[in-house]
């Protein structure tokens, strides 16, 4: 790094000069520039939501908008949400069924599977397999329209292009992943009970009965109520990334990726919390 | 501010029919000072081209007249309306009578020519009446560019001549008082290049439109402007018609007419 980088650097920062070497201070330079970087791209974020939430309450609603983009969101993820759900029960099933017969507790594959997708597998990975076809989808599409003068054409026309693509996207993919989520879980539980059925004799019938008599409503209730979290971080940060995006066209890309790689982080946080608040109800 | 400068305001300050009167406006992107203190006058009816070289400023300049870009300092008013002073309702207001075609056209991708076209009319229900009312005027804003054809097509189905003209099109949608030009010929081939200025000068005499066109092609603005204006290093340099500035001694002016 050249020396120019120290150039307008504070007073302190040229004091500690005088006792460490430019080597000595680069490291903790570089860790204190990505930390100011962090805290304003959550700065920035914050901001963000909250304008979304500002313009999300007050009229006129894009309605049409709205319902175009929750068909774009659910109907467009159904297939890879499907495929990745009956792999997850499947495999999940698979390497779960030895260790169980192992222990005499093959009988307790139904509850096992059961509540550890409803819980936790199927939201947590349709939310992942979502931020990346949604997140990315609306960080490049967003992009694309901030780099070729769309945005601005919208605000030129009188349009307040912030509620007609950012708000209708959010809430799309807000009110939509909870759907994936029990489509996703509803066909994990089916792969799962397919194997069942194949190698140990169980009937459909009985895999979802012991399923639904295993599942309590404290266990539908949380996994339900943190999928409309995560279709939100989700909406937010492809949005955000989208919407905000420069450099050209190189842009695009730059918005798309960092748009999935935001979100993916965001959901685990999210989860953790989410994780954390109900066991407190548990536990009263 | 320079007297030439001091005299463009003053000479506007007392003209009723100015349509967008700017003074001593300074824009800046951190150290980077792109204007610093442009001065010019548009009236009622005129074809005012600004010139420049790539980078000058030009399209800072015409979206401050919009307010899609907010100055450091000075005055823009756009129809006798201070853009800073006005609120969003009053600014969507005023761009309800402003065309303005972008350089790269932006029509909406995921939307058919007639959906880019009814799209501004969406706020003006009460001008234009219920959706399927619009067709009568998105037709004759496609017939007066040529492309009454091309109604039900995606953008990403037209050459790039054609979708400037259908934003064209979309430009002159509202019936504007004025009508603004971010370099209309860039990229078009010079054939295509001449029908859009065709074009351009149809639409102002058939609706008497103001026009402000923001071009570095000599060609453009020789046909169609009336008066035109120099930026140069974030200042209005050089002002005139295309005869008096293409025959001006200073080499600076000179050097945007060098063939």
């Amino acid at each position: 790094m050249d020396d120019g980088f120290y150039d307008n650097r504070h007073f302190s920062t040229r004091f500690a000069s005088l006792f460490l070497s430019m080597e000595d201070l680069a490291v903790p330079m570089k860790i204190m520039e990505r930390t100011k970087l962090f805290f304003k791209e959550v700065g920035n974020l914050s901001h963000f939501a909250g304008r979304f939430f500002k313009q999300a309450l007050n009229p006129p609603f894009e309605f049409k908008e709205l319902l175009r983009q929750c068909y774009q969101v659910g109907n467009r993820s159904l297939l890879l949400v499907m495929a990745t759900g009956f792999i997850i029960g499947l495999v999940l099933t698979l390497q779960s069924r030895p260790t169980l017969i192992e222990f005499g507790a093959v009988s307790w594959m139904p509850n096992m599977v059961g509540i550890s997708i409803v819980r936790e597998i199927g939201p947590v990975i349709t939310a992942l397999i979502c931020s990346g076809r949604i997140a990315s989808g609306f960080g490049a599409e967003l992009g694309s329209m901030r780099v070729t003068e769309q945005i601005d054409a919208m605000e030129v026309s009188g349009t307040n292009p912030f509620k007609y693509l950012v708000v209708t996207r959010i809430w799309a993919a807000t009110l939509m992943l909870p759907l994936l989520v029990i489509f996703g879980d509803l066909v994990a539980l089916y792969g799962s009970s397919l194997v069942e059925n194949l190698k140990g004799d169980v009937s459909f019938r009985l895999y979802f009965n012991t399923v639904f008599d295993a599942l309590s409503f404290g266990d539908l209730v949380p996994a339900t109520i943190k999928s409309f979290f995560f279709g939100f971080v989700i909406g937010l940060t492809g949005c955000y990334k989208g919407y905000n995006s420069d450099k050209g066209t190189a842009g695009v890309g730059i918005a798309a990726n960092s748009a999935v790689v935001m979100a993916s982080l965001l959901l685990f946080v999210v989860d953790f919390i989410a994780v954390f608040v109900s066991d407190i109800f548990y536990e009263l | 501010m320079n007297p030439k400068q001091e005299h463009i305001v003053e000479k506007a300050k007392v003209d009723d029919n100015v349509v967008i009167k700017i003074e001593d406006l300074h824009v800046s992107f951190g150290d980077n000072h792109v204007l610093k203190g442009f001065n010019m006058a548009l009236r009622k009816g005129e074809n005012l081209v600004i010139m420049g070289k790539s980078g000058s400023g030009k399209s800072v300049l015409i979206k401050c007249m919009v307010g899609l870009l907010t100055p450091d300092r000075g005055c823009v008013e756009v129809l006798g309306k201070d853009i800073s002073s006005l609120d969003q309702h009053a600014l969507d207001e005023l761009r309800s009578h402003i065309g303005f075609l972008f350089q790269g056209s932006a029509l909406y991708d995921s939307m058919t020519v007639r959906e880019n076209l009814e799209f501004p009319m969406r706020r003006h229900r009460n001008k234009f009446g219920k959706e399927k009312d619009t067709l009568p005027y998105v037709m004759e804003a496609l017939e007066n560019v040529g492309l009454a054809h091309t109604l039900d097509l995606m953008p990403a189905e037209l050459s790039g001549g054609m979708k400037r003209r259908v934003a064209l099109a979309r430009a002159i949608i509202l019936r504007p008082k004025l009508i603004m030009y971010d370099e209309p010929t860039s990229g078009l081939d010079p054939i295509t290049a001449k029908e859009i200025i065709e074009l351009m000068r149809n639409i102002q005499k058939k609706y008497g439109t103001s026009a402000l066109i923001i071009t570095h092609d000599v060609d453009c603005a020789r046909v169609v402007s009336e008066r035109m204006v120099l930026l140069v290093d974030g200042t209005n340099y050089a002002e005139g018609t295309y005869g008096e500035l293409s025959a001006s001694s200073d080499p600076m002016v000179n050097a945007f007419f060098k063939k």
